[in-house]
């Protein structure tokens, strides 16, 4: 997942028409164009670009209107108020505190998942380091354990009394329990060991990318190893890695989940599990909850400036072409055991233990570290009250009619969409594809919010049912559906409609017979990825659910809430299962079809 | 039978590179600048010109890929594209056969489906039976010799075996106008060389109209009846392929065509097909020149390597005899080329490779007065 170039086009200065041009006959030109499209708005293709126009205005736009308008409205319903924001940011709300906990929070999972995932990317692709398929057995972590089950993990390893780090390691050998999961730095920990693997896909696909005679004339002219990596191979990937680092910014800064279930236990509020906590509170403030979801959007869009204004020296370098062949690899000789060690330190710690530790303590009936007593006690009692929980079914049933119904709403929407932003001359179709990214930016509890403060006034019986949660779900993944669309329209040559088109086939007849079959590769593929990161939404979820509409991640934080730890663990183990099963078909598709999911969240 | 007049096209507003394009120049860009030109029945029709002139966008408009901003093209009776009456028949409807390319071979299909697509996507009171379209796709790869291959996936194919799918899809539905966009600039230079003549050979056989996109000048020649040469969105020169090699009608035709030597000059005398034009290195007689400059006009006059006659010997009875000393000699296998220095000036001549002289020696050369073009100065 690139965000950098928040979209498409993004490399294009738009229609800035620059103070020296001819008012010639462009200027009526462009109404002329606008005018025709007007005039033939009963044709097929004008009804379906239309209509994927409106709906993308509609799920991109409209949410933020409403957050804007009902945190700026005064009391009294009329006029511009800023007392939503003084409720919020002022006085005694130990703002200050949060705004540095989130800030810190996000920049240091940023940074570690930025740090291990491009050493390991290095390593991966550039030297002869044993092991090279447990980079991407790693890899697939935040895909299959979603991050509530991941924190969860991380809980029964890092408690500070039972968590098994302690118990195990730390106080038997020294007699302390320095390891307390509950505070930044667990945050951080838990959130960048998450994300790494994010960061190291990404990495991957940028040193592969990466043209190896660059660096090895470099080490011609006579340049050192260190030297080579300083002077060429970093500047080269920077285009790469602050893309990388705004990507795993953004989603730490909107992660709710880590904070959530690290952070509320010790008091250390983020802007996420802050709005939570507001609109937990009772009388709920909507308007200071706007105010600190307005704040959160706000840092996030300076993150994305930011980074693009960081870049604007390095577009000329992005499109470092790949070469056919690959360079020696680095040997580490003598080192190479020693990689070897850290990279299945590195996969046990990452991978094995949170999953093993999840598995244990689904067959416990009290979670307690492993002694003779417990192991001797285990029990399947656990799967058997998830069997008997009436909510489990429903939330699975619910999961999956949410998630197939958005994948395959947003597969259709961006297919159409990709083809007017691609295809088509038609004015706006840049500022289409920009609102059509726009989402990702938007944390899913800012999302989630917005749409209950539209929903809520609407007389339309929509909060309360599953199509608010499938508005969210379209709304959130539209991006991610770009991308597959986009891709999979941009792998193949224009001519190939053209000559449709030259042999006689009409708009419709290109698009049955040509189109689609061509692009159906990457557009299942994109399906079954979203079908697997709706799973386990949560963020907007947990705003927008009632009772009896509840799904699975929502089921799985309600045995947080409960304290039910031990059938969280056995629930997760079902929803890890359910995950692999889906990722695997994923691939499948993926590798056929020459696409990677390479992105969490 | 294919008419088209003052043919303009500007990249619209929209497009970033054309803006940016326009703010470094303040004025608005023109891939085609107003092109006008006719292609008879029968007849092999090439637009010939550099990356960028416009001959690409030129075929486009005709095929309705691309709309034009001003302009009119007629097809027989029928007006496909009409400016200022606001007509543009959609390309679908225009019954052009079309090669593309990079062949737009769609990849899903087999052989046979690829060739019966525009068949099958004909309007149904016009769509052949069954049985009519196998003969028709029978036929087709029959003349581009992929009978063999029928049930193939497209994608197995060779380059060449591509090529003539595409144009076995371009010819299954017997279109009035065949447009080939450089269709064989993605072949390696021997099969190249070959498809030229393959390609020229259907044309003849099957008597197709066909307008030919290409930037090689050797294929234009080859396979053309007429050639019209672009540079920058303008036609410079539409021709036999004789006249454009042996009577450029601009710098730009005699440089992009072939190579030439090039000199400045003056026109001092000028009568019944005989003009004698003065440079700064002597004099030359042009004999056969079809429009008479008058005396005092500035001309620039081109001669063609294989034009200048090299000799150790001055012959002195010739006309156009000049001397100077041989800078250069580059062997080519079946020429042999040599620059000879006219004090600043360089001539190239080119001779058969029995003549080779050293450099540094002095020699003489001549131009026969029919082999010296005038070229009009702009």
């Amino acid at each position: 997942m690139t965000l950098a170039p928040t979209s498409t086009t993004a490399h294009d200065n738009g229609p800035d028409a620059g103070p020296g041009s001819a008012p010639g006959p462009g200027a009526d030109g462009r109404a002329g164009r606008l005018l025709r499209l007007l005039r033939r708005p009963l044709s097929l293709q004008g009804l379906l670009v239309g209509g994927a126009v409106v709906v993308v205005g509609y799920l991109a736009i409209v949410p933020l209107g409403y957050l804007v308008h009902d945190t700026f409205l005064s009391a009294d319903g009329r006029g511009v108020s800023f007392g939503a924001f003084s409720r919020a940011y002022g006085g005694n709300s130990q703002s200050g505190e949060m705004m540095l906990n989130s800030l810190w929070f996000a920049l240091g999972s940023a940074a570690l998942a930025l740090v291990l995932g491009t050493a390991l990317a290095y390593v991966q692709v550039r030297t002869d380091t044993p092991f090279k398929g447990l980079f991407f057995a790693a890899s697939l972590v935040p895909l299959i354990v979603p991050g509530i089950l991941y924190a969860t993990s991380w809980i029964f390893l890092g408690d500070p009394q039972s968590g098994l780090i302690n118990s195990l390691v730390f106080k038997p050998l020294f007699g302390t329990s320095p390891v307390n999961i509950y505070s930044v730095w667990g945050m951080i920990w838990v959130q960048g060991l998450h994300l790494a693997p994010v960061a190291f896909l990404l990495m991957v696909a940028a040193f592969r990318a990466m043209d190896p005679s660059l660096e090895e004339s470099a080490a011609m002219s006579g340049a050192n190893r260190l030297t080579v990596l300083r002077r060429v191979t970093i500047p080269l990937l920077r285009p790469a890695m602050i893309s990388a680092a705004l990507l795993m910014f953004v989603q730490s800064l909107e992660s709710f989940e880590v904070p959530g279930l690290l952070g509320l236990q010790n008091g250390i509020y983020v802007f996420t599990s802050r709005i939570y906590f507001v609109l937990r509170a009772y009388p709920v403030d909507y308007g200071a909850a706007g105010a600190y979801a307005i704040g959160l959007l706000l840092i996030a869009v300076l993150g994305v400036l930011l980074s693009s204004w960081l870049q604007r020296s390095s577009r000329n370098f992005q499109t470092v072409t790949g070469k056919a062949f690959r360079p020696r690899p680095v040997e580490l000789g003598r080192a190479r055991p020693l990689v070897g060690a850290g990279i299945i330190l590195y996969f046990l710690l990452t991978v094995v233990l949170p999953v093993a530790v999840l598995v244990y303590a689904s067959l416990l009936k009290y979670y307690a570290a492993p002694s003779s007593k417990t192991l001797s006690q285990m029990t399947l009692d656990n799967y058997r009250a998830v069997l008997d929980m009436p909510l489990a079914f429903t939330a699975l049933k619910n999961s999956l009619i949410v998630g197939v119904g958005a994948a395959t709403a947003v597969m259709i929407l961006t297919a159409i969409v990709a083809w007017v932003v691609l295809r088509t001359k038609a004015p706006g179709r840049r500022l289409l594809d920009l609102l059509a990214f726009t989402p990702i930016v938007i944390p899913g509890l800012v999302l989630g919010l917005a749409l209950a403060f539209v929903y809520l006034r609407m007389s339309l019986p929509i909060y309360g049912t599953l199509f608010i949660l499938l508005i969210s779900y379209c709304t959130r993944y539209l991006p991610y559906g770009m991308r597959y669309s986009s891709a999979a329209m941009a792998q193949m040559s224009p001519e190939l409609e053209e000559s449709a088109a030259v042999s006689g086939a009409s708009w419709f007849q290109t698009f049955r017979r040509v189109l689609l079959p061509l692009m159906s590769g990457g557009i299942l593929a994109g399906w079954v990825y979203i079908l697997v990161v709706s799973f386990r939404e949560l963020s907007s979820t947990i705003l927008l659910y009632s009772p009896g509409k509840e799904v699975l991640s929502v089921l799985i934080w309600e045995q947080f809430e409960n304290g039910q730890f031990t059938t969280l663990a056995a629930l997760g183990v079902c929803m890890v299962v359910l995950l692999v099963v889906l990722v695997s078909i994923a691939y499948r598709l993926g590798a056929r079809f020459g696409l990677q999911s390479d992105s969490a969240n | 039978m294919l008419t088209v007049e003052s043919l303009k096209k500007s990249y619209d507003d929209t497009s970033a590179r054309a803006s940016k394009r326009r703010s470094g120049q303040g004025a608005r860009v023109y891939a085609v600048g107003g092109v006008d030109f006719e292609v008879h029945d029968g007849e092999l029709f090439t637009l010939l010109g550099p990356s960028g002139c416009g001959k690409t966008t030129t075929l486009r408009s005709v095929a309705g890929l691309e709309r034009p901003t001003e302009g009119r093209v007629t097809l027989g009776g029928r007006v496909l594209f009409d400016a200022a009456q606001k007509i543009n028949i959609h390309a679908n409807q225009r019954g052009l056969g079309m090669v593309f390319q990079s062949y737009a071979i769609w990849p899903h299909m087999s052989v046979f489906k690829n060739v019966s697509f525009p068949l099958e996507v004909m309007p149904r009171a016009k769509r052949p039976a069954r049985k009519e379209i196998e003969d028709l796709v029978g036929q087709a790869l029959e003349v581009t010799e992929l009978a063999a291959y029928a049930g193939r996936p497209a994608t197995k194919l060779s380059g060449g075996q591509q090529q003539r799918l595409a144009l076995a899809r371009a010819l299954v539905t017997r279109p009035e106008l065949m447009l080939l966009d450089e269709p064989l600039s993605n072949l390696d230079a021997k099969l190249r060389e070959s498809m030229r003549f393959e390609l020229k050979r259907l044309q003849r056989e099957l008597n197709l109209t066909a307008i030919y996109v290409t930037h090689d000048q050797s294929e234009a020649l080859v396979m053309s009846n007429r050639i019209a040469v672009m540079n920058q969105g303008r036609i410079e020169q539409i021709g036999k392929p004789r006249e454009i090699y042996t009577k450029p009608a601009t710098r730009f035709v005699a440089e992009f065509i072939g190579t030439s030597n090039f000199m400045e000059g003056k026109v001092v005398s000028a009568g019944a097909g005989e003009v004698s034009v003065d440079t700064a290195h002597g004099r030359m007689v042009a004999h056969g020149v079809e429009r008479i400059p008058a005396v005092g006009d500035p001309v620039l006059v081109s001669i063609r390597p294989e034009c200048v006659d090299l000799s150790r010997e001055r012959r002195g009875n010739v006309a156009n005899e000049w001397s100077g000393t041989v800078l250069t000699r580059a062997f080519m296998g079946d020429v042999v080329d040599h620059i000879v220095g006219v004090g600043e000036l360089e001539i190239r001549n080119r001779s058969n490779p029995t003549l080779s002289i050293p450099p540094g020696t002095e020699v003489h050369f001549s131009v026969a007065p029919d082999k010296v073009t005038l070229v009009p100065v702009d």
